[in-house]
């Protein structure tokens, strides 16, 4: 994870400095974990430590008055003093106090450079670098008493310990100093490294700019003034420009050589988690655009357009602009402390991967950020799409990648977009029904609602052609995208019921009539290619179950979304599923019909409630429709009569003599729940557990209480829907144990 | 004014349509000339910073052409153009102009409907010169002005109909005759047919087949070119319908179905920028 965060574009300085104060945080929480792990040190070798403690303290008393110049070799003092110092840096770290004295010592030329270098080495920390300490430091650095070898690992130093440093306001005032260490062409590598680390928009002057502008004439293209430069372009485009090579690569030497073991050692006893320190290469990310030639959805930069307006005002030299550059945008928190202070980036389609600037988008009412984005993507849309532009096969896999981003996109912010829509309704029919198969249905499904004549033309019309001439999966596919789409359109309505006000640019019908034909133009639709396509199909169960699963939708529409609107399927999808060699379809339609009966109930109930009538109601001939369903699946499924009340025109109604004809015997009973060759299955298992020693099966049996038993075995597999079914549509008039129950039983009609 | 366009003919130009530019103002184009060949600068030296606004190797110029507009509607077109610097020592010479593009609309009524005022509709571009330069002044623009440039092709069906366009336009007798090219498709060679017709004979037939004058109708198009593929095939057995029509020359104009044209006579220049701006607008849409 932050080895992706820091291998990214030139915005990237910031990400680092993210990182470090991350850091800082996690110090925080270590510092009291450290010094109770100091105090409750209770092993064995305690007293060891007590005496390293002491001979710890004497050391940094001598190093507070250490005379000039002392040799090492033949000062005993000196290398007691130095080795105690590193065994306790080196093991567990130097308390803050410790600092002071050593860092003053090491940079000021008192002793010899090989001592001040063995004790900056050990300068490792066990809780924090005390800032005060630090900025001594630096002004005994600016005095030039040490020789250049120890300020260079002293400033290596200071980039290796930013974060462990417990304040850096008066870091940041010493910005100009270290600006000045630049010159020295050996340091200037680390000092880049720090100031990047320090450089806030405040310290971007134009005096500065130049300067590093002549060290890169002078010194050719060097990493470090690289990252230097675009940070400083992040802050102030308007006072340098920078185009970063496309390769990857390490922006700063690592400074933390020295000390990385110490360290490791140090936090591992100090705070056992092991937490990796996160410095500061920051790689520039590929940013290969050929022109014209390659979908890349850009990458999120500050707009430059707000560059004009103080032009010839000395930019930023006194105002302080307010806004909040998009590439220091990293956070939640962030975008709701600066909500008020964001700007979109200068290319919009960047929010496409920016998720939250799309949560910024979803507040911001602003028509030319939707335009700005509809221009974009209507443009790469069909530039790059695979199918309608020859010879752009190659690049499927990028369409793909694109179209999902897009279809997230709209998941995200719950609408479909104008221009995706008019792509879809251009290239639908071109395409080919594989090419990026899955994502364009999912598009499909984030058509926006309109209630105007041409969704048959452009959508409806395309897709049945395909639809007929494709596979199994196909239809199964597009059948789904469907059942979404009904549901955007209804969760659409459910959430922003009156856009009337805003609808102007969407030319949306938002009337409630408008609404109810749309909605009503897709359930007959599917209505029909489902008919068909179970035909051809040959009433594959798998086909039903996506048929049934839209349905799903369609039969709750009056409760759950509120709108007068019911529309039962199809009798060519309903008895194919009520005939259905599978328990699973038969299960899901007894779902169906018993959500349908609520919807009803409920309907007609407020229907009557309401004196005044209704200007949309559910039409008599939706009852009716109903009602012959419900006497055939209740022929079917229970008293066995289907063959005789079935009074739907297409419904499975014979006369005596044909069902003679076919001399199936007890073709009376061969369907009910016992016979249902859905059911046969689970009647076969049940006489097998209820008589187990019986050889031959007879489902006669199953009858009285033995029926119920039936009933309770049957709702014990997971039959739930089939238990609704029975539940609430028969009318069970004898619940006696014995006799033939069922004969006087009937379905309860709405 | 003749005059002020007339570096624009003779020149082949490559097509490109251009979604509006947001929050683009004439009032800045100084300050976009700055930022631009700070860009280029930056762009051709990549790792290398470029302070803004200082002396360097290639000078942009941007700027706007008032004259080159269909009505008051139309956003006055601009101009851009990259200069190459000539070399201290001699003075005295002007730098060089090494490309030069130009965004504009010519009779783009209404397009888009309702746009808010912070876009600038400068449907067509039009460049000169590397392609390099191309792409990184495109690039330029569209970061800055977030929009999207797509190469614009030229169909077969809008070239036939700049034949008969430009064939119906009074020339006098400098006309040069009218040269289609068709190109054979699905062969293992390319083979392109060049069919000639003297400027005047082409316009007697179509005025034969022109019924309003100042009025073409598609069906007149077909006609039009369906007599010239008759005559083709009786004396070639050709059937020039079945091949790909993909450049039309005029005294007017020549254009390319890749999508490049050159202009011939300023007189008709905005009258062809018309058109372009129609094809790119519904580009565009």
């Amino acid at each position: 994870m932050q080895q992706e965060r820091s291998s990214q574009t030139p915005k990237q300085p910031l990400q680092v400095r993210k990182s470090q104060t991350d850091l800082s945080a996690w110090r925080k929480g270590r510092t009291t974990n450290g010094e109770k792990s100091v105090q409750n040190h209770q092993s064995p070798d305690g007293q060891k430590n007590d005496s390293e403690q002491g001979s710890f303290e004497q050391a940094l008393s001598y190093f507070k008055k250490v005379p000039d110049r002392v040799s090492l070799r033949k000062n005993t003092a000196l290398q007691k003093s130095l080795a105690a110092v590193e065994t306790i840096a080196l093991q567990r770290g130097l308390p803050p106090e410790g600092f002071h004295v050593l860092l003053k010592v090491a940079l000021s030329g008192k002793l010899a450079d090989a001592v001040n270098a063995r004790l900056l080495k050990c300068l490792v920390p066990a809780s924090v670098v005390p800032e005060g300490a630090v900025v001594s430091a630096v002004s005994l650095l600016c005095v030039s008493k040490c020789s250049s070898n120890v300020q260079l690992l002293f400033i290596r130093w200071l980039i290796t310990m930013f974060d462990y440093i417990d304040s850096k306001e008066q870091l940041h005032a010493l910005y100009a100093v270290f600006f000045h260490l630049l010159q020295d062409e050996k340091m200037c590598p680390y000092v880049c490294h720090l100031l990047y680390l320090l450089t806030r928009k405040e310290n971007v002057k134009p005096f500065r700019v130049r300067r590093l502008l002549e060290l890169q004439a002078k010194m050719g293209m060097q990493c470090h003034l690289q990252a230097l430069l675009s940070l400083y372009k992040l802050f102030c485009p308007e006072l340098v420009t920078i185009t970063l090579p496309g390769k990857t690569k390490n922006f700063f030497k690592n400074s933390e050589g020295p000390w990385k073991a110490a360290m490791n050692t140090v936090r591992q006893r100090n705070f056992p988690v092991h937490q990796p320190l996160l410095l500061g290469t920051a790689q520039p990310q590929s940013r290969k655009r050929k022109w014209n030639a390659q979908l890349i959805v850009p990458a999120s930069s500050t707009s430059r357009n707000n560059l004009e307006e103080n032009r010839g005002s000395h930019v930023d030299l006194y105002s302080t602009s307010q806004s909040f550059p998009v590439e220091q945008l990293q956070t939640f928190p962030q975008l709701l402390h600066n909500i008020h202070r964001l700007e979109f980036p200068s290319q919009m389609a960047s929010v496409l991967t920016n998720p939250l600037l799309l949560h910024y988008m979803n507040c911001v009412k602003d028509e030319s950020v939707y335009l700005r984005l509809h221009f974009w993507m209507s443009q790469a849309l069909q530039e790059e799409c695979t199918w309608c532009v020859a010879d752009n096969h190659q690049n499927e896999e990028e369409f793909k990648i694109f179209l999902e981003t897009i279809y997230k996109t709209e998941c995200f912010l719950q609408e479909g977009f104008s221009s995706c829509e008019e792509f879809l309704y251009k290239s639908l029919p071109l395409w080919d029904g594989v090419c990026c198969q899955s994502q364009v249905l999912k598009l499909v499904s984030w058509i926006p609602l309109r209630s105007f004549s041409g969704m048959k033309s452009q959508l409806y019309d395309p897709l049945a052609q395909l639809f007929f001439t494709s596979s199994l999966y196909f239809k199964c596919g597009v059948l789904e995208s469907l059942t979404e789409l009904l549901q955007n359109w209804l969760n659409c309505h459910m959430f922003c019921p009156d856009s009337e006000s805003e609808s102007q640019v969407h030319s949306l019908d938002t009337t409630l009539s408008g609404l109810l034909n749309a909605l009503a133009e897709l359930i007959n639709f599917v209505g029909r290619i489902s008919t068909a396509a179970l035909r051809l199909e040959r009433k594959s169960s798998f086909l039903l179950h996506f048929i049934l699963s839209f349905y799903e939708t369609v039969c709750d529409i009056y409760l759950r979304y509120n709108l007068p609107l019911l529309i039962l399927p199809p009798a060519g999808i309903f008895y194919p599923a009520l005939l259905s060699m599978s328990p699973v379809i038969l299960n899901q339609l007894c779902y169906l019909m018993y959500r349908y009966r609520t919807n009803l109930v409920a309907a007609k109930k407020n229907e009557l409630s309401k004196k005044k009538s209704l200007q949309f109601k559910i039409s008599s001939q939706t009852y009716r429709e109903y009602n012959q369903y419900v006497i055939a699946m209740v022929g079917c499924l229970w008293t066995s009569n289907v063959f005789q009340k079935d009074t739907h025109p297409q419904g499975l109604r014979m006369d005596e003599e044909l069902l003679k004809a076919t001399a199936v015997q007890d073709y009376k009973t061969s369907f009910n729940i016992v016979y249902h060759p859905a059911m046969i299955g689970y009647a076969v298992q049940f006489l097998q557990q209820a008589f187990p020693d019986e050889a031959t099966l007879n489902f006669s049996l199953i009858k009285g209480k033995r029926w119920n038993w039936y009933l309770e075995f049957l709702y014990a597999q997971g039959l739930e829907g089939l238990k609704a079914f029975i539940e609430s549509s028969i009318n069970r008039v004898s619940r006696a144990p014995h006799g033939k129950a069922e004969d006087h039983e009937s379905e309860d009609r709405v | 004014d003749l005059q002020s366009t007339a570096f624009l003919l003779r020149k082949r130009w490559t097509l490109y349509s251009v979604t509006p530019l947001y929050k683009f103002s004439d009032a800045h184009l100084r300050n976009y000339a700055r930022l631009l060949s700070a860009f280029i600068a930056a762009e051709k030296q990549k790792g290398l910073a470029v302070e803004i606004g200082i002396e360097l190797d290639i000078k942009v110029a941007v700027s706007s052409l008032p004259d080159l507009k269909g009505s008051d509607q139309d956003h006055a077109a601009i101009l851009v153009q990259l200069l190459s610097r000539s070399p201290a020592s001699s003075k005295s010479s002007e730098d060089k102009l090494i490309w030069s593009g130009w965004f504009c609309c010519v009779s783009g009524d209404g397009f888009p409907e309702n746009l808010p005022e912070d876009f600038t509709c400068l449907p067509l571009f039009l460049a000169n010169g590397a392609e390099t330069y191309t792409s990184i002044v495109g690039s330029w623009f569209q970061k800055t002005f977030d929009c999207y440039f797509r190469r614009l092709a030229i169909s077969p069906l809008s070239l036939s109909w700049m034949a008969a366009m430009w064939t119906g336009c009074k020339m006098g007798k400098t006309a040069s005759a009218i040269e289609l090219i068709f190109s054979v498709p699905s062969l293992p060679q390319p083979l392109d047919i060049s069919y000639a017709i003297h400027p005047e004979d082409a316009k007697a037939l179509w005025d034969t087949v022109q019924k309003t004058p100042g009025e073409i109708t598609q069906e007149e198009v077909d006609i039009f070119m369906d007599c010239l593929y008759s005559h083709f095939h009786r004396h070639f057995k050709i059937h020039l319908s079945a091949t790909k029509l993909v450049k039309v020359s005029t005294s007017i104009a020549s254009a390319h179905c890749e999508g490049t044209i050159k202009f011939l006579q300023s007189q008709y220049l905005t009258g062809v920028l018309m058109l372009l701006t129609e094809l790119a607008i519904s580009q565009i849409q």
